[in-house]
Parts: C-alpha cells; sequence; structure tokens
C-alpha cells in the first residue's frame, strides 16, 4: 500500500458503504412508513416542554423505548407496549436514550396522568420517592409569599413547606409537565409496525 | 423480510469477498512489502536501542530534527489545547458523578443540572482532548513516517485555532441549554460549521505531506491517520445537516455518527500512534507487518457498520440491529490482527516496558484496546445486550475504550513527543510516575465498580418481581466508588498539565533567551 490517493477513495467508499446501509436504507423504509394511527403532533405548549427536557438532559437517565415482553418486562413495568418506529413520527430530534438511571417515560403520560404529581416531583423528587437520585429543579419554579390568581402552586408534604412562603411554577415547568403528560402512545400498534423483532419466540417455547 | 436477508447478505458477502481479497493479496505478496517497509520508521542505526526521551535516551539525527521543527508550533498547540480540555473535562465528569449519588448537591442554576454536566464532560473529552491530541499526535508522526517536512503547518495552526473557538462556543451553548438535543451531537449545528472548517483545514497539511512525501512507502500509521482525517469530517458534517431526519430515522443516524466517532475516528488515531511508538521506542518493528494490512481494512470494513448495536430491542428494523451485531462480532478480526503485531512484540521486550514510561502507556493502552473491543463484540450479541443495555455497564465500557485505550495512548505519546518538540527534557519527571499509578489505580476503580454496579443494575431491572427502585438503591455504593475512582484520575491529569506548562515555559524561556542573545 504505497499510493494514498487509492487508500483514501477506498476509505471512504468503504464509509459510503456503510452509510448505505446504515443510513440511507432504514431511512427509506422507516420514511415510508405513516405516523401511526392515534399519534398526534406535538402542541407549541408541548413542544416548549420538549425543548426543556432536551436543555435539562432528561435522555441522559430516561430512555423512551419501551422493549417487548420476550425481552424484557418493561411493559409490567407500566412503560408501555413496545414501541414502533410510527410512533416517533414527529419527534425531531428523537430522544430515545441510552440509559435507565430512571425509568423509561414513553408512555409515562398515560401513567402518571397528574400535572401536581409531575410538578412536586420536578420541585423535590426525594419528597416523592426517598430513594431517588434525579435532580431537583427549583429554578423552574418560584418562591413567593402569595399566589397571585392564575399561578398553580406546588403541593409540598408538611415538614418541607416554608411557613408564609408559596411554591409557584414557572411557566417552563408548566411547559415540562405538558410535555410529559403528552407521552401516551398506549394506542394499538400498527399492524405494519417496523421494530426490532430479534427477542420473538415466533411458535417456539417461551 | 426480503430486505432483512438481502441486505444481510449482501453486506456479509461484500465484507467476506473483501477480507478473501485480501488475505489474498497478502499471501501472494501483492504488496510486496514486509518487515523491511517496517523498519521505515528508524534511521541508520537506531535499531535495537531504546528510544525515550523521558529517560534521555535515543539519538538525534539532522533530518529529523528539521522535520520536527516544522510541526512544532502547531503540534504543541493541538497538544496544549488538548490537555487543557482534558483538566476542564475531567472536573466536569468529576461534578456529573458526585452529582449522581448527591443528588441534592448545587441544584439552584440549570447550569449546573446534571444533565448539562454531564454533556459538557462528553464533549469536551471527545471534542477537545482525545480529538485536539489525536490530531497532533498525527501531525507529528506523518512528516516522520514520510521523511518529509510538514507542508503549509500554517493551515494546521489555524485549524486549531477555528476549532477551538467553536468547541468553547458549543460549551457555552450546551451550558446555557442551547443544545442539538442527540447524544454525541449536542453541539448547535450553526456552530458544527466552526469545528467541520477547524477540522478540514487541519487535514490539509498531512495530506499535503502525504503526497508530496519522499519515501516510496506508506507505513501503516499513515493508513490509519489518512483513512480518519477523511473519514472524521464526512461523518460530521452528514451526522449535522438539520432537517435530513426524523424521528427512527435519526437514531440510526444518530448511532451511525457516534459508533464511528470512537471506530473511524478515536480508534485509528490511537491505533496509528501505537503503530508509531510501539515499535519506535523498543527499537523492534512489529511482530508481522503483513499482518497489519488486514488489521487495517477489516477495522474499516467491520467497524464502520456496528452502531445500531446501540439500538437493540429498539423500534428501528431488525435486520440492521442484526447487521450491526454481526459486524461487532466480526471486529475480532481486526482486533486479533493488531493485538498479534503490538503486543508480541513487547510481550518479547518486557525489559523496555519496564524502562519506559511512555512505553507503559501506550502498550497498556494497546492492550485495553484489545479488552475493549472483545468486550464490546460480546456486548453487541443480544443476550448479552438485553442484561447490559441501558445501565452503567456500558458506560464503563465506553471508559475503557475512550479512557484505558486512547487516553493512556494518548499520555504516552505526549509523553515520548514534547522533549523532541521543545527539545527540552521534562522538568518534573517524578510526577510522570504519580501521574501513571494515579490513572492506573483510578481507572481500575473506576471500570469495576461500574462493570459490577452496571451487571447488578441490569439484573435487576430484569426481574419483574423487584420494584425499579431496587435497580437504583442497589446501584448507589458503586456510584460513589466510580466518584472515588474518578478524583484520582483527575489528580493524574493535573500532574500531566503542571508537567507540559512546565515544559512550554521552559522552551518559551529558552527562545526568549536566544532572541536576546
Amino acid at each position: 500500500m504505497n499510493r494514498a490517493l487509492p487508500l483514501v477513495i477506498l476509505a471512504m467508499a468503504i464509509l459510503a458503504f456503510a452509510t448505505m446501509l446504515l443510513v440511507v436504507v432504514p431511512r427509506a423504509q422507516i420514511g415510508s412508513e405513516p405516523p401511526a394511527a392515534g399519534l398526534r403532533a406535538y402542541s407549541p405548549e408541548e413542544l416548549r416542554g420538549r425543548a426543556q427536557y432536551m436543555s435539562l438532559g432528561c435522555v441522559y437517565c430516561h430512555s423512551q423505548q419501551p422493549r417487548t415482553p420476550d425481552q424484557a418486562p418493561d411493559g409490567e413495568r407500566g412503560w408501555g407496549r413496545p414501541s414502533v418506529a410510527a410512533d416517533y413520527a414527529y419527534d425531531s430530534p428523537h430522544l430515545m436514550g441510552t440509559m435507565r438511571t430512571g425509568p423509561d417515560l414513553l408512555n409515562v403520560g398515560a401513567r402518571l396522568p397528574s400535572t401536581a404529581w409531575h410538578l412536586t416531583h420536578l420541585y423535590r423528587p426525594r419528597a416523592i420517592a426517598p430513594w431517588s437520585i434525579m435532580p431537583s429543579y427549583p429554578f423552574l419554579f418560584e418562591i413567593k409569599d402569595h399566589a397571585a390568581p392564575g399561578d398553580t402552586v406546588v403541593w409540598l408534604p408538611r415538614e418541607q413547606r416554608v411557613a408564609g412562603k408559596v411554591v409557584v411554577a414557572r411557566p417552563e415547568a408548566m411547559a415540562l409537565v405538558a410535555y410529559l403528560l403528552s407521552l401516551d402512545r398506549t394506542y394499538p400498534a400498527p399492524a405494519s409496525a417496523i421494530r426490532d423483532d430479534g427477542y420473538s419466540r415466533v411458535g417456539g417455547k417461551p | 423480510m426480503l430486505t432483512i436477508g438481502l441486505f444481510l447478505a449482501i453486506s456479509f458477502l461484500v465484507s467476506l469477498a473483501g477480507l478473501t481479497a485480501l488475505i489474498w493479496a497478502v499471501s501472494t505478496d501483492q504488496f510486496s512489502f514486509g518487515q523491511k517497509q517496517a523498519r521505515i520508521i528508524f534511521i541508520e542505526g537506531e535499531e535495537g536501542h531504546l528510544d525515550d526521551p523521558t529517560a534521555g535516551s535515543g539519538s538525534r539525527d539532522l533530518e529529523r530534527a528539521s522535520i520536527d521543527r516544522t510541526t512544532a508550533w502547531p503540534v504543541s498547540l493541538f497538544l496544549g489545547a488538548a490537555v487543557v480540555w482534558l483538566v476542564i473535562g475531567s472536573f466536569f465528569g468529576l461534578i456529573a458523578s458526585l452529582k449522581l449519588h448527591l443528588p441534592d448537591w448545587l441544584d439552584e442554576n440549570a447550569v449546573l443540572t446534571f444533565g448539562r454536566m454531564r454533556t459538557l464532560h462528553l464533549t469536551m473529552v471527545i471534542y477537545g482532548w482525545l480529538s485536539l491530541g489525536g490530531i497532533g499526535t498525527a501531525t507529528w508522526i506523518t512528516p516522520r513516517i514520510f521523511h518529509s517536512p510538514l507542508r503549509s503547518p500554517r493551515f494546521a495552526t489555524w485549524g486549531a485555532i477555528i476549532w477551538n473557538a467553536g468547541l468553547i462556543a458549543g460549551c457555552v451553548a450546551i451550558a446555557t441549554g442551547w443544545t442539538d438535543g442527540e447524544e454525541w451531537l449536542e453541539i448547535p449545528w450553526q456552530i458544527d460549521g466552526l469545528l467541520a472548517l477547524g477540522g478540514g483545514l487541519a487535514v490539509v497539511p498531512v495530506l499535503r505531506t502525504a503526497f508530496g512525501r519522499s519515501v516510496d512507502h506508506i507505513y501503516v500509521s499513515g493508513w490509519y491517520f489518512l483513512a480518519a482525517l477523511c473519514w472524521f469530517p464526512a461523518l460530521f458534517i452528514i451526522a449535522n445537516i438539520p432537517g435530513l431526519f426524523v424521528g427512527a430515522e435519526q437514531a440510526t443516524v444518530n448511532w451511525w455518527f457516534a459508533h464511528n466517532v470512537l471506530g473511524l475516528w478515536l480508534t485509528p488515531l490511537g491505533l496509528g500512534a501505537a503503530y508509531y511508538f510501539i515499535p519506535k521506542i523498543i527499537g523492534k518493528p512489529v511482530y508481522s507487518y503483513s499482518l497489519s494490512l488486514i488489521g487495517f481494512w477489516a477495522l474499516a470494513l467491520f467497524y464502520s457498520q456496528v452502531g445500531i448495536h446501540h439500538l437493540i430491542g429498539g423500534p428501528v428494523p431488525t435486520w440492521v440491529v442484526t447487521l450491526s451485531v454481526v459486524q461487532s462480532v466480526m471486529m475480532v478480526v481486526p482486533v486479533l490482527a493488531v493485538a498479534i503485531n503490538q503486543h508480541v512484540v513487547v510481550a518479547s521486550n518486557l525489559w523496555a516496558f519496564r524502562a519506559s514510561l511512555p512505553l507503559r502507556f501506550i502498550s497498556l493502552g494497546a492492550m485495553m484496546y484489545t479488552l475493549a473491543s472483545v468486550e464490546g463484540s460480546l456486548e453487541a450479541l443480544r443476550s448479552i445486550n438485553t442484561v447490559t443495555h441501558f445501565t452503567q455497564f456500558t458506560i464503563a465500557h465506553a471508559h475503557l475504550g475512550a479512557y484505558g485505550f486512547a487516553s493512556f495512548i494518548l499520555f504516552g505519546s505526549i509523553y515520548y513527543m514534547m522533549p523532541r518538540i521543545t527539545g527540552r527534557a521534562w522538568p518534573w519527571p517524578g510526577l510522570i510516575t504519580v501521574h501513571f499509578w494515579s490513572v492506573l489505580a483510578g481507572f481500575a476503580v473506576y471500570f469495576v465498580a461500574l462493570t459490577i454496579g452496571g451487571l447488578l443494575q441490569g439484573e435487576a431491572m430484569l426481574d419483574a418481581g423487584r420494584p425499579f427502585a431496587q435497580s437504583v438503591i442497589l446501584l448507589k455504593p458503586y456510584l460513589e466508588a466510580r466518584s472515588i475512582g474518578g478524583a484520582v484520575m483527575t489528580l493524574g491529569h493535573i500532574l500531566l498539565a503542571v508537567n507540559v506548562a512546565g515544559i512550554l515555559a521552559r522552551s518559551a524561556a529558552d527562545a526568549r533567551k536566544g532572541e536576546t542573545a
């Protein structure tokens, strides 16, 4: 191998081949699927919340991709049915994640549908789950003497309240919760679903 | 179902055909090179002698000294910036690690939240420390193996400046919450142009030197460097074009890119450096030069297709996941080729391993490349991935590659290169030893803790009878151990920075004295 040009050309051709297989063909296959029936686009408020989710880096601890019962008990934990490509048609960027330091969130809106629960949990996760290692997000909230009309007051256990003060959700917190509540893919999966079926046990013993 | 079989078959056959062609080419001597070309890195009388600037040994040769002069300024810039990014990046990593077991610490401001600390750590160590250090090392070695001065060094200098400017802007963006939102691709695309431009400029001198070289043969390190420096700009630009992909498609692009940063960027930069420094320091050529050809092309073929193993069990087509699993296992081929070449020459010269600290860093790094790759091949198997996916095991594995392999090789390379660049000895050679033992011990704690913790975490999550909380609670002591390991590693990095600052300051003082004299 004594010539630089053929080396560079061949190296780039190999990369182009890999790109065709890993990027171009999957894009054609996934792109030909319509969005899942039952999936709706995010509202502007939910998109603002999604931007908060990205900017605070929630994706580094929470996945959004439940696995099949053949592989893992994600469904039994209440995380939802196995997700398919068409469930993400409105997700840009995708937020599938690669860590489960915390639970999967693709269906958290269906599993935990209470705004009040999420506000308390974001303000002080350990008020709800003492074992939790989730960061608290006090900067999404404001401590006031009195709630103004239209303010959403955050519920806290008695021993964690400050006398004469109330904790009020800022618009960022309300948007983030709106996004979390929108995470609901409990409608049935489309028949032509695309997902990794590498674990399915077709006709065999479990 | 047609697509699955078809694409798997096509890809597998092409890979196999390529490999067969290579074996044929090597066995029939098509490339007509062997151990003679492996000796191209030596000059007359050098072979058989230890070459270690930290121990004051090695010959100084006029031709090579004049080559080194052409690279001195840009390479100092690359390496100096890399070390600064390493130290800052380590602190962010340490803060992120502490936050996982002290979640109420530093929570008053969004800038300090875990999600941003962790991302700043990754961005700084990958695009600052390892990328700049790797480009610097490639820029320094390439003219040496081509026996030719570096062409257009100004391009490299400007490349380093623009890349650093882009990276600073990118880090400020991430800290303030402006992100593209995908792992490894967080720097906003509006800023990515600076990194692409800086990287593009930095490639020019290496390519021009390759095309204008004065020796016929391209030494193996040169293959890795040339390919990597062409691969990375292509990867980086394609992955960052906004609006091209949505949803599940984007996930495949994301992991095609992210794994190729390791496979087609950091790995060839690290292996290229190891292929130069290991035989150079020992004074003996690699074990089987022809074998290195298989190692290189098999790496290109297989490593470029492994990325989708990050989406095993996910919402992407089965065939593309299976393809990546298969190619991950095929990676055993290039890994063994490299292992035989590099480890055998060290194992048969253990005296050098004891005598030379740079060699110890680089050779241990090469061993951890073998370990990381074999672990990665196993981890890509569906049965094992079910346990390790989504857990801290993956973090341990990523650090075995990016730290144990790539960073260790870069440590050793810096200790070898800086005295040659500056013409001065290391001001505090004792600190090198302390650096070596602290990063080795710190990393051992780090790796073992997260590997065990990750396996237990994965096992707990797979057991429907145990609440999710258990997987969090059982992890805590392992996260604490990781913080301790990480703190000791950071200490080692500070010692490296002190020594680099010292040697640069002394050489700058020399230069001033030279001017006034």
